[in-house]
């Protein structure tokens, strides 16, 4: 492995959580390349050298290595347990304050947090007199920007989206489809690393933590999940993406009924398994 | 393995509707407008129909409004797909009773999608 390969594998680490494998470094190349080429250097050390000093730089390298693939209702199990399991025991839960927050804490483009919007809004009828905050963060400005447009291609307006949603939450612009202001409306796009701390985010019911932690390495998993722990309220629910797992990272959650991917924050008096046990 | 009648007039759509289908474990049989699948789905229904809107002889909202009066026609679940891709032509296919829309060009990630959508993928 090139000293080049390796320091960039520390700066991403540090800056963003993300681990690299070192079988990938051709993969690695092939997304760099074009940011190489860009700043007007030549190659991979010449990069290298500079991400400490230039942060922009620093800032498109990170982008370009993540993975911003992303899409509406994403495996739909976890939309339809928010929907069905999630939202109604909020709903006594917080009887009280009328409140619930949700995150959506790798946003991407924005698909997840509409997601949930319009789940919302076909709720809205239980939901009079609530209100509900989602908020909606990613590392990447660039993702973050397309998010708050809301403007989505052809493809990604059909990707999990039924035709009864598509006809009532967006509007056709020329070849693409904007989603519609009250449901734009609805969600609070920040950016946010989640290597940084987010304490100044407040606490949240629900937080969806989906697809992200899967490209971290291990110790870096472990501390946002500590951290993500604090973030959310006593009985509150950490949603992962279809092929995550909280085992050998945390031992603070305890799954909610069927649905594996829905987890619940275990109460003071329920003790954690150890490290390395099956939750 | 459920089957799937593909109605559209260009042989190179059904070709390539076909093979994404075949890849979803679909078994996947074709008509090439409206009248012909009428005649298709008379024989035997299929599970799912992904149907043209613009065809000769007969248009895909006419053989669906066909369809959903025959003995059994309310079973099979219609995908309409076409280039037809305006909120007015989606609300008419499903007051006709669409089951769903895909707009064309399409590719295999919003097929399987849309299956999914109607409980078959
Ligand atoms: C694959 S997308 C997941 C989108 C969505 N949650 C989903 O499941 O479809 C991963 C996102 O995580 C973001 N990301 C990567 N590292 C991050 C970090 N350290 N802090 C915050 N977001 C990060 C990327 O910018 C990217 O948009």
């Amino acid at each position: 492995m090139s000293q080049a390969f390796a320091a960039l594998q520390n700066f991403l680490l540090k800056s963003s959580g993300l681990s690299l494998d070192r079988e990938k470094q051709y993969l690695v190349e092939a997304r760099l390349n074009p940011v190489i080429a860009q700043a007007g250097l030549n190659n991979l050390p010449e990069l290298v050298a500079r991400l400490e000093t230039d942060p922009t730089l620093a800032k498109k390298v990170t982008e370009a290595m993540t993975v911003n693939e992303t899409f509406f209702f994403r495996d739909r199990a976890p939309f339809e347990g928010f929907r069905k399991a999630i939202l109604p025991e909020l709903l006594e839960i917080r009887a009280q304050r009328r409140r619930i927050r949700l995150w959506s804490a790798a946003c991407s483009t924005g698909q997840e947090p509409y997601s949930l919007a319009m789940i919302l809004d076909e709720e809205a009828r239980r939901l009079v007199g609530w209100s509900v905050d989602i908020v909606a963060t990613d590392i990447a400005e660039s993702v973050l920007k397309r998010a708050r447009e809301g403007v989505y291609s052809h493809f990604e307006a059909q990707r999990g989206v039924p035709m009864s949603h598509l006809v009532r939450y967006f509007t056709k612009r020329k070849d693409q489809w904007a989603i519609n202001q009250n449901i734009k409306a609805r969600v609070d796009f920040r950016q946010q690393n989640l290597m940084s701390d987010f304490s100044h985010l407040g606490v949240f019911d629900v937080i969806f933590c989906r697809n992200v932690l899967i490209y971290f390495a291990p110790e870096q998993k472990r501390d946002v999940l500590a951290r993500l722990t604090r973030a959310l309220a006593p009985g509150g629910y950490l949603v992962l993406g279809a092929a995550e797992s909280v085992i050998g990272y945390s031992g603070e959650f305890k799954p909610h009924g069927e649905n594996r991917v829905i987890l619940t924050r275990r109460g003071p008096g329920e003790t954690a398994p150890a490290r390395g046990a099956a939750v | 393995m459920k089957n799937v009648l593909v109605v559209d007039d260009s042989p190179m759509i059904r070709r390539i509707a076909k093979k994404i289908l075949e890849e979803l474990n679909f078994k996947a049989s074709e008509a090439e407008d409206g009248q012909k699948a009428l005649a298709a789905v008379a024989s035997a229904m299929p599970d799912a129909i992904l149907l043209d809107w613009n065809m000769p002889v007969m248009d895909g909202l006419e053989f669906l409004v066909n369809l959903r009066q025959m003995p059994n026609g309310a079973a099979p679940k219609v995908l309409f797909c076409t280039t037809e891709s305006d909120v007015k032509h989606i609300t008419r296919a499903m007051q006709a009773g669409a089951d769903e829309y895909i707009m064309k060009p399409f590719n295999k990630q919003i097929v399987k999608s849309k299956f999914e959508e109607v409980g078959l993928c």
